[in-house]
Formats: structure tokens, C-alpha cells, sequence
């Protein structure tokens, strides 16, 4: 039992192996990313050359010149931006009042409010009877569809509760003694001391909101409110829709946008999100575990 | 009286929670209310109140409609592809992450998986289009590897379908769903592995007898609500990837319920599907709690 002529070290081929499909997975992701980039900022010829597109063909920024000299784009974007800030914002707000109510023991009622809530996270009416309460409250093709019936998850809230009960109860009894009320309390202790939970609802909440594209085909009917997820929708699916029906469809939209100029916007769309991709990465585990871990 | 004295000096708590429940009565429980429209004949032109009832007729309707069942057998095609694949695949992946060595490799792998997951369906829809066109990147690549000698659009062909709306969505969510899983592991004893590997234990019998065993909890969750979702269907995906051509393949219940409730108007049958599918969910979640209650030792995963 000597070891004179040590063999590869423990478990030699299952690193190499492991390494070789991690490089093959994360291509699988990167490569195709990639085409869609050089495609956007190559040049209609170019694209149409034919052959692997991984190295622009024929430079070009005409793409992007071309999204923004149309008007709507740029409007769009804002909406975009607009339903993010407030959305999310009013969200982690109504959110985190509600939490921090939730989160006290003594609250009369707690058991049933909280037994309302898990309820809505396992039944809720559907499509139809949201959509007939949505009409019925005025909120169709209004830009507040985006905001009001988004201010409130449960979900989220019991994200709060969780990191709201963690405070330790001396420094609320101590501000009481001082005669601080409980809104001055859950705005200058509870607040200040949850900042990376209340970083990681705003985040995801906002990437929900910057991305949501369905309450927009849902509820609105007004191009001026349309979000950036709309217009792509527009311009991508609705032209590629009438360009595969055989009947020679002359829809306006086709005719405007080539595939340069689709992928373009696709490009502009996503931006935003690889912006505050660090940002995400590094709340997003926290987060999640919180959320998964305790019940 | 003592209650009420109690109740009046906390009459700040109560007055922050107060939104939070109205919210919950307006935009959760009205709608649940709402369903009983699946027992009306409700269109259009009638209001919630003056919408006669008709009892389980929109059922009876549902039932012989070809194209209902149609949207139901695409859905559980394309659910139960992605639970086999989509439900596997992560624990894989997510035990190959942990094994590396390397932290800035493991960290750079980490970084790139999860970035699919932020992209919109709308925005993926679009790559995919642009991918599966005629002259798009899938085909230049089978092209280029002397596969194939012809594009064609991958997305017109019903037959494929399938396959594109659970490839795709695995190419998006793989990554992320390794996070709990990862997580799971960083909290496995470290010393379990140290002495599996005294006693000679490979790497392989490592994972099969350690790691896998200590996720059970986290897999069987993941299990549970894999199939409570069996008949859950993505409408973004589908309202992108839809076209005319691979319609037969591509419905699925949502878009189904879009269709007949948003754009036919047909409220009440439109309802009336989306509750049928509700129950059956639940049922779903019942049967498979039980049945992984029974093999984690009586517990039960949820709540």
C-alpha cells in the first residue's frame, strides 16, 4: 500500500467533464445573445447574406437611428420608465406598511388578516371575472391600470413580515418610552434596518413591471400608453404574423420594420435590465431564501 | 370592553393594515366572487346582476368543444415535456455548479445562467422568431455544421411546436432554478463529504448518497408545485409564438380563455373553463402533497 506513482487526483475526470458541459451550457446561453447583438448592428445586406452570424456583417448603427427616429419608441420608453419607478416604489411602500402591521403579535386580528392573505396566494378569480373588476372600476386604458391593482402581494409581504420580526423588539419598546408613535417608529427603525429586503422587492418588482406585458394587451386599447413590451409585441409579432399569413398581408407595420430594426428595439428593451443586472445579482439570493426558507 | 380598549389604542397598527385588507377584498376576493359568472349567461351586453343563471350549462357547452380539448392536450404535452425536462435538468446543473472548484469559474457560470431569466417573454419571443427564421441563427448553425442544406422556419411547423415552447422556456429558467438548490447544498455539512471520501466514497456515490438525499425536501417542493401546475400554461409565451400556422399545437388553455373571453366575448364560457382548470389544480396539489407527505416521513412540504 504505497503510494509511489500517484494516479490523476481524486475524481480527475469528473472536474474535467463537469468543466467541459459548464463551458458548453454557458455557450448555449452566451452564443445565441450574442447573434441577436452583431444582427442588430449589421446591415439589412448584411443580414441577408446568409451564412453564421457571429461577427457583425457590414457595421452599421442604422438599426438603432431608425427605432429612435420613430416617435412612438422614445414614448414608449417613458411609459416604460414611468411604470417602473412608480409602480414599484408605491408597491414596496403599501407593502412594507402592511408588513410591518402584520408582523406585530399583538395586533387584534392578525390570524384571520393573515388567513386572507395565504388564501390569495393559492385561489384567485381568473382572467375574466379580473378583467369584468377591472372594467367596472373605470381602469381600463388608464395608465393607473399599471399602478393600483399591482400595489399589493401578499407574497412580498410575507418577505417583510419575515425580516420585520427579526428587529429586535427592545428598540421599538425603547422609541416608545420616548413616545414615538407607530408610523415614526416603522419610518425611522424599521425602514433604515431593512433596506437590502426593501432593495430586493423594489428590484424585482420593477424588473416585473418593466417586463409585464400582459396587463397592457389586457387593458389597454390607447397606443400613447402602450410600454416598450407592447411595442415590440407590435412590431415583431403582429408584422411576423401577417407576413406568414400566404395572402401577401400590406400591413403597414411590416412594411416599416425590418428584421434589423425589430432586433434593434429588442436590443434598447433589454438594456435597462443588464443595467441593474449586478444590482439584481447580488439581492436576489437573499431575497429568495427568505422567502423560500421560512414558510 | 377590554378588546375594544385594546383595539382602540392600537388604532395605528390597525389603521396600516386596513389598506392592505381592502386591496385584498377589492382585487382578490371580488374576482373569486366574480366565478359565479360561470353559472350565468353573461355577455357584453349584460350586466353582472342581469345575466340569467344557467347552471352547468358553459360546462356541458366546454365539454363537447374540440377545440377545448384540443388546447388541453397541448397544454399537458407541453407541461408535462416541461416537468420531466425542466424539473431534472436544474438538480443537475446545480450539482455540477457546487462541484466546481474554481470560484471565479463557478461565479461566471452562476452570472451567465441566470441572466435568460430577466428577459421578458416578449423580448425572448422576439430572439426566438429571429432564431427559428428561415435565414435565422439555428438554421446558420445546422447550416454551418453541414446538417442541414435548407432553412426553413422552424416556428410554422406545428410539429415542432412542442418542442420550441419547452426548449425555450427551459433555456430560460434552467439557471435559475438551481438557486434554491444551490442554496440547499452550501448548507450541507462539509465533514458528511471529508469522511465519505476517507472511507474511499466516490464522487459519484458522494452526490447519489449525500447531496441528492439532503435536497429531497427542496425536490419534492419543487415536485409539488411542478405538477399543481400541470394545466397552467404560459399565455405570454404562447401569444408570441402563436401564429396561424402552428395554431393547432400551440393553443393552450390561457390563450384559449383569452380568446373566447377577451376577444369573442363569451365571458361565462371563458370563466367557466378557467374554473374547471382551477379545481383540477387543486386536486392536483392535494393528491401530490399527500403522496410526498407519505415519503418524507408524514411531513407535508406546503405551508
Amino acid at each position: 500500500m504505497e503510494l509511489k506513482k500517484k494516479p490523476r487526483s481524486e475524481g480527475y475526470w469528473f472536474y474535467f467533464f463537469n468543466t467541459i458541459i459548464l463551458i458548453l451550457f454557458s455557450l448555449l446561453i452566451v452564443v445565441p445573445i450574442w447573434n441577436i447583438l452583431v444582427s442588430s448592428v449589421s446591415s439589412n445586406a448584411g443580414l441577408a447574406s446568409g451564412g453564421l452570424m457571429l461577427w457583425p456583417k457590414d457595421f452599421t448603427f442604422q438599426n438603432y437611428t431608425k427605432v429612435f427616429s420613430d416617435s412612438s419608441i422614445p414614448k414608449a420608453f417613458g411609459i416604460s420608465i414611468l411604470k417602473t419607478v412608480i409602480g414599484a416604489g408605491t408597491h414596496t411602500v403599501f407593502c412594507a406598511i402592511v408588513a410591518y402591521a402584520l408582523s406585530k403579535s399583538r395586533l387584534i386580528g392578525r390570524k384571520f388578516y393573515t388567513t386572507m392573505g395565504v388564501i390569495t396566494m393559492y385561489f384567485g378569480g381568473g382572467m375574466i371575472p379580473t378583467y369584468l373588476l377591472i372594467k367596472s372600476l373605470g381602469l381600463l386604458d388608464t395608465f393607473w391600470v399599471y399602478i393600483i391593482p399591482a400595489l399589493f402581494s401578499y407574497y412580498d409581504c410575507v418577505i417583510l413580515m419575515n425580516f420585520f420580526r427579526e428587529i429586535p423588539a427592545s428598540l421599538e419598546e425603547s422609541a416608545k418610552i420616548d413616545g414615538a408613535s407607530e408610523w415614526k417608529i416603522f419610518a425611522d427603525i424599521y425602514l433604515p434596518l431593512t433596506k437590502p429586503a426593501l432593495a430586493t422587492i423594489i428590484l424585482f418588482n420593477g424588473v416585473g413591471q418593466w417586463n409585464d406585458f400582459m396587463t397592457t394587451k389586457l387593458y389597454i386599447t390607447k397606443q400613447y400608453l402602450y410600454p416598450l413590451q407592447m411595442k415590440i409585441y407590435e412590431i415583431i409579432v403582429q408584422s411576423n404574423l401577417s407576413s406568414m399569413t400566404q395572402s401577401g398581408s400590406t400591413d403597414v407595420i411590416f412594411k416599416a420594420t425590418t428584421r434589423g430594426v425589430q432586433l434593434a428595439t429588442i436590443v434598447i428593451t433589454t438594456v435597462p435590465i443588464l443595467i441593474i443586472y449586478p444590482l439584481l445579482q447580488k439581492h436576489f439570493i437573499a431575497g429568495m431564501m427568505e422567502g423560500a426558507v421560512k414558510e | 370592553m377590554n378588546t375594544l380598549k385594546r383595539l382602540y389604542k392600537q388604532r395605528q397598527l390597525q389603521l396600516m393594515v386596513l389598506p392592505g385588507i381592502i386591496f385584498m377584498i377589492i382585487f382578490n376576493y371580488i374576482p373569486i366572487y366574480g366565478i359565479i359568472t360561470a353559472f350565468k349567461r353573461y355577455t357584453i351586453v349584460d350586466s353582472m346582476s342581469s345575466a340569467p343563471w344557467v347552471g352547468l350549462e358553459n360546462f356541458k357547452l366546454i365539454v363537447q368543444d374540440s377545440f377545448f380539448w384540443e388546447s388541453v392536450r397541448n397544454t399537458l404535452a407541453i407541461s408535462l415535456m416541461k416537468l420531466f425536462l425542466g424539473f431534472a435538468i436544474p438538480i443537475f446543473l446545480a450539482i455540477m455548479i457546487f462541484e466546481v472548484k474554481n470560484m471565479r469559474f463557478k461565479k461566471i457560470v452562476q452570472t451567465i445562467s441566470y441572466i435568460p431569466h430577466f428577459f421578458s417573454w416578449i423580448v425572448l419571443g422576439g430572439m426566438l422568431i429571429s432564431w427559428l427564421s428561415t435565414d435565422g441563427f439555428f438554421n446558420q448553425t445546422l447550416m454551418a455544421l453541414g446538417l442541414m442544406h435548407k432553412g426553413n422556419n422552424h416556428l410554422l411547423d406545428p410539429s415542432q411546436y412542442w418542442w420550441i415552447a419547452v426548449l425555450s422556456d427551459l433555456w430560460k429558467e434552467v439557471g435559475w432554478g438551481t438557486i434554491l438548490y444551490l442554496a440547499g447544498m452550501s448548507r450541507i455539512d462539509p465533514t458528511l463529504y471529508e469522511a465519505a471520501r476517507m472511507d474511499g466514497a466516490t464522487k459519484m456515490t458522494q452526490i447519489t448518497r449525500i447531496t441528492i438525499p439532503l435536497l429531497a425536501p427542496i425536490i419534492s417542493l419543487n415536485l409539488i408545485l411542478n405538477v399543481s401546475g400541470l394545466l397552467g400554461s404560459n399565455l405570454d409565451q404562447t401569444l408570441v409564438l402563436m401564429n396561424s400556422q402552428n395554431q393547432s399545437h400551440a393553443e393552450v388553455i390561457n390563450s384559449f380563455v383569452y380568446r373566447m373571453g377577451l376577444t369573442q366575448g363569451d365571458f361565462s364560457y371563458a370563466t367557466a373553463v378557467g374554473l374547471g382548470i382551477s379545481i383540477v389544480s387543486v386536486i392536483l396539489l392535494v393528491i401530490t402533497d399527500r403522496i410526498t407527505r407519505k415519503l418524507n416521513d408524514g411531513h407535508s412540504i406546503i405551508v
